[in-house]
């Protein structure tokens, strides 16, 4: 899966949480979930739930913690789906 | 984890304790009960000369039993000191008045990254629904 294709897909499931707006509109590799789009870390936790369901992977508790920006969290999901 | 140790680990004291007794827990869920006493200091203010438990004690009620203890329970083995309230939706039914005893009954919706949620109910003496919903909370 491309990054690009990823983070159409991980949009919508980050967005319900998002408390920034405007961060959101200009989403960045760099953009921080906690310090850019204002989400808290129980939040954060409902999001890897769900990224796990919509792409069908599981997280573990070392992954999850390095899921804060948008670009690790991508490495992530695509290191997860090619270990599949 | 016996049901006394998980109550000498709760952070409350009165007046802010509101677990009298756990009846059950498990891995899936914890059941406990609390008796609002009229001697209660609220009750004095909530309402003006007509004494009705305020909702927000309700949840608090509903969020010491349904998650500290079963977060007390569920992270023996992990070090972990502090829980965290971080959501709640929930929806009241019934009033509770002075002198009534409430059971709390909580089932885990999941347990993970710490962090816990829970569908949790308030029930009467009669057996009769007093507020139910979802709370959630980290465990750090």
């Amino acid at each position: 899966m491309t990054k690009e294709a990823i983070i159409e897909k991980l949009k919508p499931i980050v967005q319900p949480f998002v408390k920034n707006e405007e961060a959101f509109k200009n989403l960045t590799d760099t953009t921080d979930f906690i310090t850019d789009l204002n989400i808290n870390s129980a939040n954060l936790v409902d999001i890897v739930l769900d990224i796990e369901e919509a792409f069908h992977i599981e997280i573990d508790n070392e992954s999850m913690e390095k899921m804060l920006n948008v670009e690790n969290t991508v490495a992530i999901i695509q290191k997860k789906l090619a270990a599949q | 984890m016996n049901k006394q140790d998980i109550l000498n680990k709760l952070p409350y004291s009165k007046p802010f304790l509101f677990v009298d007794e756990i009846i059950s827990i498990t891995e899936n869920g914890v059941k406990g009960t609390f008796i609002f006493n009229e001697n209660l200091d609220f009750y004095k203010g909530h309402f003006k000369n007509n004494p009705i438990t305020p909702g927000v004690l309700l949840i608090e009620t509903m969020a010491q039993i349904g998650l500290v203890c079963l977060g007390i329970y569920l992270s023996e083995s992990e070090k972990k000191e502090n829980i965290a309230f971080t959501s709640s939706e929930i929806e009241f039914l019934k009033p509770v008045f002075p002198n009534e005893k409430v059971t709390v009954i909580s089932e885990k919706l999941y347990y993970r990254f710490g962090k816990l949620k829970c569908k949790v109910k308030m029930i009467n003496e009669n057996k009769e629904a007093i507020c139910t919903g979802t709370l959630a909370g980290m465990i750090t």
